[in-house]
């Protein structure tokens, strides 16, 4: 069976289940996708110091992140190359070596090796100098954005992103200076269901009134307008948005902002004292911007997915949300808040909050994402005998009136999707 | 000694033990509204991310960062059924122990705990969430009012503990 059914004649887009359940599916989708696609590593803003580290695992990958003496920013495969051993074991810090506990190589913050004890037992034509750390072939960023890629003939990262680098500039351009910094503390949780799941789940605005009703009860209580200015026959929504391709997988929803934004549009949960701050930062938007790009800056919220992994969500907070198979039925997530780097301390403090009202595993919404999320792998313990699921809508519409509350760019990242794994090795 | 009877008293652990079991039956018990009634109108619930546990939930992302009308709101949305992460309510039993008052003086009580949270939930594997309570718990009259709950979960990521849909 094909893994998907683009029927554009009949109007009619189904999945097959099997590729949300499936262990031989993610076995060729480490091989066509994650070694294939730029993968999000970082921010640079995590790297303050030289000698500054982080370990994490990117796609399942554990790698390191760190800042050389020149500020070189690398990325590292976080492996001995003696015996295979994890090198650097803590969470982050600032180190000037990587020691393995094993048998004792170790190597400098820039992964080339510093010492092979007892070295004198390997013939003199070792080459012992080519023996630091495997990297990535490729290690790029766009605008302090770290990716990497293990297919050395990958496009450059720049080209990858295509279209989706206007709505990463639209994003940067809440900082008076274009530079936005990853606040401290993090998000990690896993959900019982498949990776795409969470895609899908990222960027579905069709869900929004049904999962989240209680959100949407929280903020009327709040104070906040949630009803639709200009309501449409048949859409629940509280705004009208858009679903937009990006190019290679990418794609974003594009929505009138109506629940608040730090920067910079104010509403009454964030206190009568916010007030002015708010409407001054959306001065310094005008001035800075005009006042065409401040609207747009200021009163409009997107949901961005550079394919395959990484969300950016860019509404009442900014979140770097990424996410990565651990499993055909589960899946673990890291998230974060972005925040510009002038920020003032009230703002900031403002910023978290409006994050923690929606967003992460304590938030007000996204515990019941993941509910809905682990209901469907639930139910994708049928799916020899009810193999498709549905995801037609807006196909009855052209391209350029997709709605974020339609499946046009669920579709896009599922077409793209089945591309990459149609590819020959 | 007539003095004695203005003066709050000192709290020993038995009593603060007996104060923080009925609080944790409550929870278990889902008696949201009646649990309230324990805090303080200043109230705090911070649950800290794992790598920052000492951070400042003003520049520090949170798992949890609550006010007291924040509370309120979880309580209301926690027990409306449409809390599809808690509808049917996860059952939940909670172990404490290990109780210590770190400092106490007229007006105020430290008071940390470590415990053991089980969390079964349909089609869920058992769920297990274990760490450090530190309370801020401020006397009133007879009376004890919770004013600050700040829990540390040991694992250094949620990991297969998912959501905090539920009150830690």
């Amino acid at each position: 069976m094909p893994y998907i059914i683009d029927d554009p004649s009949n109007k009619r887009f189904m999945l097959n289940r099997e590729t949300l359940i499936s262990p031989a599916v993610l076995a060729q989708e480490q091989d066509k996708i994650f070694a294939k696609c730029w993968i999000y590593v970082g921010h640079s803003s995590e790297l303050k110091n030289p000698g500054d580290f982080i370990t994490r695992k990117v796609a399942g990958h554990p790698i390191i992140f760190s800042k050389d003496d020149q500020q070189q920013i690398h990325c590292l495969l976080n492996t001995c190359r003696h015996r295979g051993a994890v090198v650097a074991t803590k969470p982050a810090g600032n180190a000037r070596r990587f020691f393995c506990i094993y048998h004792g190589w170790s190597y400098k913050i820039d992964g080339s090796i510093n010492r092979i004890p007892g070295s004198d037992a390997y013939d003199p034509s070792f080459p012992q100098e080519e023996h630091g750390l495997r990297r990535p072939p490729r290690f790029e960023s766009y605008r302090d954005f770290w990716f990497l890629c293990f297919d050395p003939d990958a496009m450059p990262l720049a080209d990858y992103l295509a279209d989706a680098k206007f709505y990463i500039d639209l994003i940067l351009d809440q900082s008076p200076s274009g530079t936005m910094e990853i606040i401290p503390g993090t998000q990690e949780y896993s959900v019982s269901a498949n990776w795409k799941l969470m895609v899908e789940n990222s960027v579905d605005d069709y869900h929004l009134p049904t999962t989240h009703s209680t959100w949407l009860n929280f903020m009327s209580n709040s104070g906040v307008n949630v009803h639709n200015p200009n309501k449409e026959a048949g859409q629940l929504l509280p705004t009208k948005g858009y679903a937009k391709a990006l190019g290679n997988g990418n794609f974003t929803t594009d929505n009138i902002n109506f629940r608040g934004r730090p920067v910079a549009h104010w509403i009454p949960l964030y206190g009568d004292e916010a007030k002015t701050e708010i409407e001054s930062m959306y001065e310094e938007l005008v001035e800075r911007l005009g006042p065409e790009r401040a609207e747009r800056v200021a009163n409009t919220n997107r949901n961005l997915v550079i394919f395959p992994n990484l969300v950016i969500n860019d509404g009442s907070s900014v979140t770097i949300r990424t996410f990565a198979p651990n499993g055909p039925d589960k899946m673990d997530v890291t998230a974060w808040a972005l925040g510009p780097v002038e920020e003032t301390t009230s703002a900031r403090a403002r910023r978290l909050d409006a994050f923690l009202t929606f967003y992460g595993p304590g938030g007000f919404a996204t515990p019941d994402d993941v509910e809905a999320l682990e209901l469907v792998q639930q139910g994708m313990a049928n799916w020899r005998h009810d193999p498709w699921s549905e995801m037609s809508r807006g196909m009855n519409k052209p391209e350029d009136q997709q709605l974020n509350s339609d499946e046009h760019h669920l579709r896009i990242f599922w077409r793209h999707w089945n591309s990459l794994m149609q590819d020959e090795k | 000694m007539t003095e004695s009877t203005h003066t709050p008293p000192l709290y020993g652990r038995a009593e603060i033990e007996d104060f923080l079991f009925h609080e944790a039956a409550l929870l278990d018990e889902w008696k949201l509204n009646e649990w309230l009634t324990l805090l303080a109108p200043d109230a705090r619930y911070l649950v800290p991310p794992n790598d920052v546990p000492d951070g400042d939930p003003a520049s520090t992302l949170f798992l949890v960062a609550d006010d007291a009308e924040r509370i309120r709101q979880r309580v209301i949305r926690i027990l409306d059924p449409n809390c599809h992460a808690e509808s049917p309510p996860s059952r939940l039993r909670r172990q404490l122990s290990n109780v210590r008052i770190l400092s106490q003086d007229a007006q105020t009580l430290t008071v940390t705990f470590n415990f053991i949270c089980h969390r079964y939930r349909r089609h869920e594997r058992i769920r297990q969430y274990v760490g450090k309570m530190t309370y801020q718990i401020s006397k009133q009259g007879s009376e004890l009012k919770i004013r600050e709950r700040r829990v540390v979960l040991d694992s250094h990521e949620l990991g297969s503990l998912g959501s905090v849909s539920f009150l830690l």
